[in-house]
Formats: structure tokens, C-alpha cells, sequence
């Protein structure tokens, strides 16, 4: 039998990890892209688009992420596409990320005075001017700790994905476990790579968050 | 798109389901319970406990809300067996969760008792209550009352995580669908209804929750 030893271990588990990091960012930025425009749709005008929307948030944050990665591993196939698992990770993480960003942001819109969007209109502002002159900037201060604290959630996210395949950090627990029968060093050693990864974005959310409400208090 | 749906196998295999959606059931009540139990300990421990406790509720609460639940859920199951604590899926699935709970309510518990006015604290003192008796008659409601609505959001997400307790082949809804899909090969139909079926318990468990905090919290002046 081969001897493994930590450092055999850790090394495959830090290479592994380089694809939660990856399936992290992919996850974060097109989540953040279609969570923009599902905002706008939110906040928008019409009113079929904002029960749309509304509707998308809820089926979202009311299923379990492990169904929504079932369905598009298989739903997708159903269309006769060999869908590689990477493929259904990311769109599960995509849509799924931007739905709980839609709803943090649409907070952060809501959060700003009706006064404001009074005193532009009153400048002859029309909307689209309103959000990128007046709201927006204001929002984006208000929304930046809870979208770097909501990072940590799409980081555990893609843990999930190991269970349709996707090789990464948890997968390459698993598969290291079964190779080395050493659980308690190997899942400690992963839990630890997670806690290194997420812990400085939550801890950068915290002392945002300080900072702007100083700023709050300021007013 | 040639294939047809069917859903002809729900008749054969409702038992399954419905024995998952109990066994699911039972690890959100337990967890739920117990987990804001520990959450509430922990809260006390963290805002108005002596100083030698603090690092290490500190502690535990980091390492649990930074790191996944299915990481937390394999430590336990196939982790501390080495350390001679053996559990069945069932116990390892209901600690899991009460551990990620606990640590998550934690920090919501403790900002509802960081809020509560000095003066309470100084009423209850007043009254000759020890720092126990107020916290337990004086401040823990009030603050519970604040962050309800977080606490229940809390425990709903807990809900939908207990999704993944099927991969240490605790037996619970995701498991009843992995197990319809392997007999059946129906997996898209199968993780649909189950799909439906999570949603569905979201939406209840919000009412009951909201429900409860209207009992609990019924005679009270929101402030």
C-alpha cells in the first residue's frame, strides 16, 4: 500500500481548489450580470416583468440548491444536449447567486429616500438619468458589504456541486478520503481551505460595513 | 425534443416520498429547536458571558459560518468516527444541522440582545434579579421578537440545506428522489415534484414560523 503523506494530501486538495476558486468567480460575476438586469426589471415599469421577477426570486430562495443543480444536470439533457457537469454547475450557480443578489440589491434601491427621486425628477432627470446620476451611486455604497458577505454563501455553494460530479475542492476530498481511509485529516484539512477562502471575505464585510455606517451616522 | 414526461411512477412510489418528506420533517424540527437553543447559549455566551468563554464560542461560530455544510456534515459522519464518536446517518444528519444552526443564530440572537436599551438591563437589576434572571425574563424575548424575521429565515435556509444529508444516504426527500430515479429512470420528473415539494414546505414553515413568533410574541408592544 502507498504511504500518503500530509503534504501529498494537501497538495492535491490545494490544486483542487483552484477550481472552487474558479466556479466561485464564474458563479459571482455572471450571477452579479443577470442579477443587474433582473433588478432593473424588478424596479422597472412594467408590471409583468416585476411579478416575473419577483416570482424567479422566490422559486430560488425557496428550493434547495442541490434540486437546482439536479434540474439542470438532467433537465438539460432532456433536450438531447450532453451537458458536462461543470456546464450545469455553473448555470445552477449563476442563476441561483443572481437571485439572491436581485433581492440584497433591490433593498439597497429601496433604502435610498422617495426625496431623491423627487429632486431629480424635479431636475427633468427621466429614469434611466435618475439611476445612474442620483440612485445608483448612492446604492452601491449601501450595497457593497452584503454583496462581498453574500460571496461567502456562492464560495459554500459550489461545494454542492460536487455531488453532480464536478470535481473541486469537496469532490477532491472525497476522492483523497478514498484513497488515504484518513476522514478526519482530510475533511479537517478541506474545512480549513474553505475557512481560509471565505473567512477573509467575511471578515472584509464586516469592516465595510463599520465604515459605512459611519458614514450613515454622518448624515 | 423527443422525450415525454411521465409521471406514472408516482403512483408506485408515493410511500418513498412521503417518508422522506417525515424523515425531512423531523431533521427541521429537531434541528430547529435545538440549533436556536444553542444559538441562544451561544448569543448570551458571546454578548454577556464572562471573558474566558468568548474566543472559543468566537471561534466556533467562524469556523461553522465559513465553511459548507456538506464539509461540516462528512466531518462528522466519516470524520469522528476515528475519534470513536460513531453515529448513524439519522444522528450525524440531526447534529449537523443543529451545529450549523446553532452557530448561525448565534450571531443573529446576539444582535437582538446588543440592541436591547442599557436601562433594561439596569431595571432588572434594579428589581434585584441576577444577570441570569434578567437575561432570561427581561431581555431574551424583547430581542427575540427583533430578529424574528431573520431567525426564520435562518431556519428555512437550514431547511433547504438539508438536502445534501442525503450523502452520507440519511433518508430523507433528496434521497427519496436519488432512490425513485435510480429505479425508474425518470430523474428529471423525479427531482421536479421533489423540487415542488421543498418549495412547497418553504412556504409552510414561513407561515408556521410567522405564526409562532405571533404567539410568542402576542401580548408584546413592537418596539
Amino acid at each position: 500500500m502507498i504511504e500518503f503523506t500530509l503534504w501529498d494530501i494537501l497538495r492535491n486538495l490545494l490544486l483542487a481548489a483552484r477550481w472552487t476558486i474558479v466556479l466561485s468567480l464564474v458563479s459571482f460575476i455572471g450571477g452579479g450580470v443577470v442579477g443587474a438586469i433582473l433588478l432593473f426589471m424588478r424596479i422597472g415599469g412594467s408590471s409583468l416583468l416585476r411579478a416575473f421577477t419577483r416570482y424567479y426570486v422566490e422559486l430560488f430562495q425557496g428550493t434547495p440548491l442541490l434540486m437546482q443543480l439536479f434540474l439542470a444536470f438532467f433537465g438539460l439533457g432532456l433536450f438531447g444536449i450532453d451537458v458536462p457537469a461543470w456546464f450545469a454547475a455553473g448555470l445552477a450557480l449563476i442563476l441561483w447567486t443572481a437571485a439572491f443578489l436581485t433581492e440584497i440589491w433591490r433593498g439597497c434601491v429601496e433604502s435610498i429616500t422617495r426625496g431623491q427621486w423627487e429632486a431629480s425628477a424635479s431636475l427633468g432627470m427621466g429614469y434611466v438619468q435618475q439611476m445612474r446620476y442620483v440612485i445608483l451611486p448612492q446604492a452601491l455604497r449601501v450595497a457593497i458589504p452584503p454583496t462581498v458577505g453574500f460571496s461567502v454563501q456562492v464560495v459554500k455553494g459550489t461545494a454542492l456541486t460536487s455531488i453532480i460530479g464536478f470535481v473541486e475542492l469537496s469532490k477532491a476530498g472525497t476522492v483523497v478520503t478514498n484513497a488515504t481511509f484518513q476522514p478526519f485529516i482530510v475533511y479537517g484539512l478541506v474545512a480549513l481551505i474553505y475557512f481560509a477562502l471565505c473567512w477573509p471575505l467575511s471578515k472584509s464585510s464586516q469592516i465595510l460595513e463599520r465604515k459605512l455606517n459611519v458614514a450613515h451616522r454622518n448624515h | 425534443m423527443n422525450y415525454v414526461f411521465s409521471f406514472s411512477w408516482l403512483a408506485e412510489y408515493y410511500p418513498v416520498l412521503l417518508k422522506g418528506i417525515l424523515i425531512t420533517i423531523e431533521l427541521t424540527v429537531v434541528g430547529g429547536l435545538l440549533g436556536v437553543a444553542l444559538g441562544t447559549t451561544c448569543a448570551w455566551a458571546r454578548a454577556l458571558g464572562p471573558a474566558w468563554i468568548k474566543p472559543p464560542v468566537s471561534a466556533y461560530v467562524e469556523l461553522i459560518r465559513n465553511t459548507p455544510f456538506l464539509i461540516q456534515l462528512f466531518f462528522i459522519f466519516f470524520g469522528l468516527p476515528s475519534l470513536g464518536v460513531r453515529l448513524t446517518e439519522l444522528q450525524a444528519a440531526n447534529l449537523a444541522m443543529i451545529v450549523n444552526l446553532g452557530a448561525y443564530s448565534c450571531e443573529i440572537i446576539r444582535a437582538g440582545i446588543q440592541a436591547t436599551p442599557r436601562g433594561q438591563f439596569e431595571a432588572g437589576a434594579s428589581l434585584a434579579m441576577t444577570p441570569i434572571q434578567t437575561f432570561r425574563y427581561v431581555v431574551l424575548v424583547p430581542a427575540l421578537q427583533r430578529i424574528w424575521p431573520a431567525l426564520s429565515s435562518q431556519v428555512v435556509i437550514v431547511m433547504l440545506g438539508s438536502a445534501v444529508v442525503s450523502q452520507i444516504a440519511a433518508e430523507d426527500l433528496t434521497f427519496a428522489a436519488n432512490f425513485i430515479q435510480s429505479r425508474s429512470f425518470r430523474a428529471f420528473e423525479a427531482y421536479f415534484v421533489s423540487t415542488v415539494i421543498y418549495l412547497v414546505l418553504a412556504i409552510v414553515l414561513r407561515q408556521i414560523m410567522a405564526g409562532v413568533g405571533g404567539m410568542l410574541f402576542a401580548r408584546r408592544s413592537v418596539r
